[in-house]
């Protein structure tokens, strides 16, 4: 209990607050591709002691080191995939707002449309039979559900059922 | 058969539950979502060579830290309030008689050596990171930050935040004790 | 005095919710009509001793009262009273006492207007809404006591955060809670019926307007949200997927499907077992948020202060309340008998694909949201998940949903002619194209995608216009007659129309600032200007500017087009003394078409300029005026006649369905 709250003091003193004011003019990079490419990099870096902000939207001092680090690293020469290595090489995947599709995320990344598949699956085949059963056992409407449904139709249509 | 399935909704419920239980627990004992685990553990410490905080006085590389001894490498701040509360502990271990190697974290010189003054100093040496990259090279994220460094010269414990009575008992004086047998 | 009072309110409401809780579901059992009327008193009773306790901590925060714990921690006597106001639910014990209050004003709202519902079932659709109100009202008692004192009582309070001190967000939580509270009322519904063992037309007829008004405000809700983080963030995002948001977003989903299955039940008298699960969990998804905000499991920009016992707590009711529900589900849903049968290509094959999709949605939110605590669970390592992610995911699902919307209620019940419907749709597909083409003309050929999700916008927004005019066979017959029509067409069908061509318009608005946001940041001095997406914007000046509790540092810009005024614009820098934070006001005009958006920051390190943010966000202000669309709809179809209190029931019961025989399972 005791190390939570101080963690919540650690974090206070180290954020500044959720207020994203993000990259700023000096940071920069003279070259509009360069800047370009940057930006884009960085929006897909998680800053560190923020919750859930990219550094690109942070203006936590961290974000703004990670930023300008970033930069320097793509003027030195590196491609987009070894600038943001050489970050998670030094904090893991946490830093990436992707994350990366490895067999413990594959429940995360295919879970999804795996349930898609299978809920679809499902409903074909229930759909088949059911349609299949209506064919077979379902006789044309009786006349107390064709009145119902005649009902059902002018109220939907012109709202004069009403008593 | 078809009774089963409705059971399936209270058996994925239960099993949330009782994930969510689990995490509860864990966060009670410290294990809080914004602590991170280093990647850097059984690495060799990155390569750094940084000034002394004070004039004069030897500062910090990582080419003096494979040099058969088990040491401590403190990250901290003037400006940075959790810091003072661990340094009463670092102090003591450093009574104790183990080496601890300070990285005062963008701060001002000044300022740093003002509380070093004021509260003691607890640190072989010490020295400043005033652009932070070695606190990045080493994947701090937040000051204060203590790794125990094997004889090796390799990182074997990253502390998050300030080092505790407990974590000290439990964790730190236990790994310092193994490593230098 | 009044602090204890409310205090004493709080306890009094626990009381009377135990016996709300027990007493009807005994009476209802046992067929003893004066112990099932004992609900409806305690529910008004409920509502009473609760109103008078959120009373109670409102008057403390109104008249700064600095004896209370509360106040000190989220007030300041300068604070504009509007803050004062919002702050009683701005902390965690206020938006608690808000919580239970909205809760017992559903009680006694089924209480009130539920008089047509079988006494049975109003008795225990307000013995579980009781028992949901005995936990919240358990756990505040006990660990989170919105009147504690303090001795001495301090001079003055810490004030709110300035984040939340803004019109916007003062009223985002109680929408909120509209929401997710409404929901649990869904819940009660449910629980009910699985108690009572029957589910028919006239329950789905009974659960619709509650769950209207809980989806309609949550949608509010969550626009608010999202037009906060829009002018408070200082660039222009409006969704982050952060937890808090999804956390919003799931019930959201849920509530759409429900809403949408709750139909089939209702007209075909099928899907069942299926609506009830959806309505156990749209309630567990709004208390799972409940959970994830306050317990600290996850981290998140908008969470309260946490802590791990109240997370036990609020884990406790969880299992009580989730679990609870779906045992009972277990128990009772096989015995529920499905109705009719269709095809698969009919309204309820449409309104089931529906279902399947949003489903699926939540689903996926759930994974995204949920996943970083299963890799801590079994120590997988930590991973961040997101917006690539959900772009990635989330938006595709969202496709068909929005393409199949148009199609949907062109349907005709139980089997459908698609290539006629597909025939009348023929203006609808005509309209999308020329969206697609406008963009593609106006912004160029980029992203791609962005100009097909326009024209898929314009196909949605026009397949609701074909619906109604179809409806209402305008240009088929004279213009008087279509006019007699459209009177006299139902109140759902309009909401449903609306609500439609809403998500269409928002869906417009958020593809359109997110693929073709201008984006300028520079430093500029006094004088001098830069251009915009044709816009040129000028720095007048810098003053500084006084405020209430804050003082302001505030810009003035000038924003011309090829020489002509535009507009004045006067972003500002907002510092809060008390809680020495910083906030940033933007100032934005809009054109209805797009917003300008600036944002002067602070003086730039070489000391003479000023750090300047400037935006053109195209259609963004679609994203809010849709969702207002959406939220209308809903409050259309709530005023339909069919869900009107009173409403004589003879025609609620579909017996008709019953003569199909039943489908082997289910």
């Amino acid at each position: 209990m005791r190390r939570v709250l101080f963690t919540l003091v650690l974090a206070a003193t180290l954020l500044s607050g959720p207020l994203a004011r993000a990259v700023q003019p000096d940071e920069m990079l003279s070259d509009p591709a360069m800047e370009a490419r940057a930006r884009a990099i960085s929006k897909d870096l998680r800053c560190l002691v923020c919750q859930n902000q990219s550094i690109d939207d942070s203006d936590a001092p961290l974000a703004r080191d990670l930023r300008l680090l970033l930069r320097e690293r793509l003027v030195k020469g590196d491609t987009d995939a070894q600038a943001v290595a050489f970050l998670t090489d030094r904090y893991g995947d946490y830093v990436l707002l992707r994350p990366p599709v490895r067999p413990a995320t594959y429940l995360l990344w295919f879970g999804p449309f795996a349930l898609l598949v299978v809920g679809g699956g499902i409903l074909l085949w229930r759909g088949r039979r059911g349609s299949a059963g209506a064919e077979a056992l379902a006789p044309p409407l009786t006349a107390e559900e064709k009145a119902h449904l005649a009902m059902l139709m002018r109220d939907e249509d012109e709202g004069k059922g009403r008593p | 058969m078809r009774r089963l399935m409705f059971l399936i909704p209270l058996v994925l419920f239960l099993g949330l539950a009782g994930w969510f239980g689990v995490r509860l627990k864990q966060i009670d004992r410290g294990d809080t979502p914004d602590r991170l685990p280093s990647v850097m553990i059984d690495k060799p410490v990155p390569a750094f060579d940084l000034p002394p905080l004070v004039d004069g006085q030897p500062g910090v590389a990582s080419a003096g830290l494979a040099d058969g001894k088990v040491r401590l490498v403190n990250f901290w701040a003037s400006w940075c309030a959790p810091c003072r509360s661990e340094h009463s502990i670092l102090m003591r271990l450093a009574g104790q008689g183990v080496d601890i190697r300070g990285i005062d974290y963008k701060d001002k010189a000044a300022d740093g050596q003002a509380i070093l003054a004021r509260d003691g100093n607890p640190y072989a040496a010490v020295a400043r990171d005033e652009s932070g990259r070695t606190a990045i090279d080493f994947g701090v994220y937040g000051v204060p930050e203590t790794y125990v460094i094997d004889r090796q010269g390799r990182i074997r414990y990253r502390q998050v935040g300030p080092i505790t009575p407990q974590d000290l008992q439990n964790r730190i004086l236990p790994l310092i004790n193994e490593l230098s047998k | 005095m009044i602090p204890e009072l409310g205090h004493y309110a709080l306890v009094l409401a626990l009381v009377v919710a135990l016996v709300q809780s027990v007493i009807p579901l005994w009476g209802a059992a046992r067929r003893d009509a004066a112990m099932m009327e004992v609900g409806r008193t305690a529910a008004y009773c409920q509502f009473a001793a609760l109103a008078l306790a959120f009373g109670a901590l409102t008057y403390a925060h109104v008249v700064s009262d600095f004896s209370v714990l509360n106040v000190v921690e989220n007030s300041h006597t300068d604070k504009p009273m509007l803050y004062k106001v919002a702050g009683v639910w701005g902390n965690h014990e206020g938006s608690l006492v808000l919580w239970v209050f909205i809760l017992a004003l559903f009680g006694a709202l089924v209480a009130a207007f539920g008089r047509n519902l079988p006494a049975s079932l109003r008795a225990r659709v307000l013995a579980v809404q009781g028992m949901i109100g005995v936990g919240f009202l358990w756990f505040m008692v006990a660990t989170s006591n919105p009147f504690t004192r303090v001795d001495p009582a301090p001079l003055n309070g810490h004030d709110l955060n300035p984040l939340l001190q803004d019109p916007g967000l003062a009223f985002h939580p109680p929408f909120l809670y509209l929401g997710y509270v409404g929901f649990s009322l869904c819940f009660s519904f449910a629980a009910g019926a699985l108690i009572e063992g029957r589910v028919d037309a006239a329950w789905a007829r009974w659960v619709r307007p509650w769950a209207l008004i809980a989806w309609s405000s949550l949608t509010l809700g969550i626009a608010m949200g999202s037009w906060w983080s829009y002018y408070t963030l200082g660039w222009g995002g409006w969704w982050f997927w952060d937890p808090v948001e999804n956390a919003s977003l799931m019930p959201w989903l849920a509530g759409t499907a429900l809403l949408h299955s709750a139909i089939v039940v209702e007209k075909r008298d099928t899907l069942k077992s299926w609506t009830i699960l959806l309505a156990i969990v749209t309630f567990t998804l709004s208390l799972m948020g409940t959970f994830l905000v306050r317990s600290g499991v996850l981290t998140s920009v908008h969470a309260f202060a946490s802590d791990p016992a109240r997370g036990v707590f609020i884990l406790a009711l969880l299992v009580v309340a989730t679990g609870g529900g779906l045992l009972l589900y277990a128990l009772r849903a096989p015995v529920l008998k499905a109705g009719g049968l269709f095809a698969p290509i009919s309204r309820e094959g449409g309104l089931v694909l529906n279902n399947l999709l949003l489903s699926t949605a939540c689903a996926t939110v759930f994974l995204g949201t949920l996943y970083p605590l299963f890799m801590d669970a079994v120590g997988g390592g930590k991973i961040s998940i997101g917006p690539p992610f959900f772009n990635a995911t989330f938006v595709p699902l969202m496709v068909p949903v929005v393409a199949v919307m148009a199609l949907g209620p062109l349907l005709s019940w139980k089997r459908a002619d698609l290539a006629g419907v597909l025939g009348r749709l023929k203006i609808a597909a005509l309209v999308g194209v020329v969206a697609a083409l406008a963009a593609l003309w106006l912004a160029g050929t980029k992203p791609v995608l962005a100009v097909l999700a326009l024209g898929l916008a314009g196909w949605a927004v026009m397949g609701a216009v074909v619906d109604v005019a179809d409806r209402i066979r305008l240009f088929r017959m004279p213009l008087s007659d279509s006019i007699s029509r459209a009177r006299h067409l139902p109140r759902g069908a309009w909401g449903t129309a609306i609500a439609h061509a809403g998500l269409g318009v928002a869906v417009a608005g958020m593809v359109g600032t997110s693929a073709w946001t201008t984006e300028a940041i520079q430093v500029l001095h006094i004088g001098q200007s830069v251009d915009v997406a044709g816009y040129s914007f000028r720095l007048d000046s810098v003053a500084e500017a006084p405020g209430p509790n804050y003082t302001a540092r505030r810009a003035v810009l000038t924003v011309t087009r090829n020489g002509d005024f535009v507009a004045t614009l006067a972003p500002e820098q907002r510092f809060y003394p008390v809680t020495r934070m910083t906030t940033t006001g933007a100032a934005i005009h809009t054109n209805f078409f797009s917003d300008l958006y600036a944002v002067v920051g602070e003086p730039a390190p070489d000391g003479t300029g000023y750090n300047t943010r400037f935006y053109r966000h195209p259609l963004v202000p679609w994203i809010w005026v849709g969702s207002i669309l959406m939220m209308a709809g809903g409050l259309v179809s709530l005023s339909d006649r069919r869900l009107r209190v009173g409403v004589p029931l003879k025609r609620a019961v579909p017996r008709a369905a019953a003569a199909v025989p039943p489908a082997p399972a289910e």
